[in-house]
């Protein structure tokens, strides 16, 4: 027998996306081919950048102060296109660790990261983050001492947020390619360290 | 005081100094507002000025959203936020808050 594939109706935000796109393209506002353009771009956006922009700040001090001061002119320093991010990087210390969250949505360095993961979007991360971060830190697999201060990060308006992890032991003489392998996503939402295997 | 981002809309003028104590109004207008629910009323301090962006709730109306509303980064003790908080004293929890939902501590 012929496989046809299983037909499953639209759900209701999949209707909303499909008729106002067929709308704007109808009248002309965008086209097809622009849309298609943007989901690639979007989907070609990786946490690579970000990993990037890490590995030259743990390089070059002055490069991280430049970072920390203004992230947005950091970014695009390294030829980063990041349209319209306002990006503030936040340091990890041995005495403060920091973790990003949005409640009110979800909002996410994307130009910077790419798509952001499920969980990130989800309620049960969103709500509990700010409430008791040290639990959903340990449900990573992260657990922070108590000495240590943690600075959870709600993403509420115009500014977005990058976690700059601390550079692990064991990369002394690595150069920026090599470091930035070893910082993943997760390490610069906050939900991670970046380790040496 | 530097913001941390310039920005060239039209803007109210800054109030509030980095290491101020702010109370986040406790009020729930409707509309589209960007202050989280659990957050209003509590006391936290000033951690710096961000810049001055356009107002969120007059945006979603389709409005301009002008003047420009001071953006603040305002810094909370989670013991202060939630009083049953399991963690040490020192844990923060830091949030961008709009100068107009913001009042002297």
């Amino acid at each position: 027998m012929k496989d046809h594939g299983r037909y499953q109706p639209f759900t209701y935000y999949q209707l909303m996306e499909t008729s106002l796109r067929e709308l704007l393209v109808e009248k002309g506002i965008v086209t097809d081919a622009q849309v298609s353009e943007e989901v690639a771009a979007m989907r070609a956006r990786t946490p690579q950048r970000g990993a990037k922009v890490v590995a030259k700040a743990w390089l070059d001090p002055q490069y991280k102060k430049r970072l920390l001061a203004n992230g947005t002119a950091a970014c695009e320093e390294l030829g980063l296109e990041i349209p319209g991010l306002r990006l503030v990087a936040v340091e990890n210390t041995p005495q403060v660790h920091n973790a990003i969250v949005c409640t009110l949505c979800s909002c996410y360095p994307r130009v910077l990261l790419g798509i952001p993961p499920d969980w990130y979007k989800s309620r049960n991360y969103r709500s509990r983050m700010v409430r008791e971060p040290r639990a959903v830190l340990a449900e990573f697999g992260l657990s922070i001492p108590d000495a240590v201060q943690i600075r959870v990060h709600d993403s509420t308006a115009d500014m977005r947020y990058l976690v700059l992890p601390m550079r692990p032991k064991g990369t002394e003489g690595w150069d920026e390619a090599r470091l930035a392998g070893i910082v993943s996503r997760d390490a610069m939402i906050g939900v991670a360290v970046p380790t040496v295997k | 005081m530097q913001p941390q981002f310039a920005t060239e809309y039209p803007a109210v003028a800054p109030q509030f100094k980095v290491g101020e104590r702010v109370r986040v109004r406790m009020t729930a207008p409707l509309g589209h507002i960007r202050t989280p629910f659990y957050i209003r009323g509590h006391v936290g301090e000033i951690e710096r000025l961000c810049g001055s962006f356009p107002n969120p709730e007059e945006l979603a109306q389709m409005r301009d959203g002008l003047p420009a509303v001071p953006l603040y980064r305002v810094r909370f003790r989670q013991k202060e936020v939630w009083p049953d908080y399991r963690g040490p004293d020192s844990d923060v929890i830091e949030i961008e808050i709009f100068q107009h939902w913001l009042e002297k501590a």
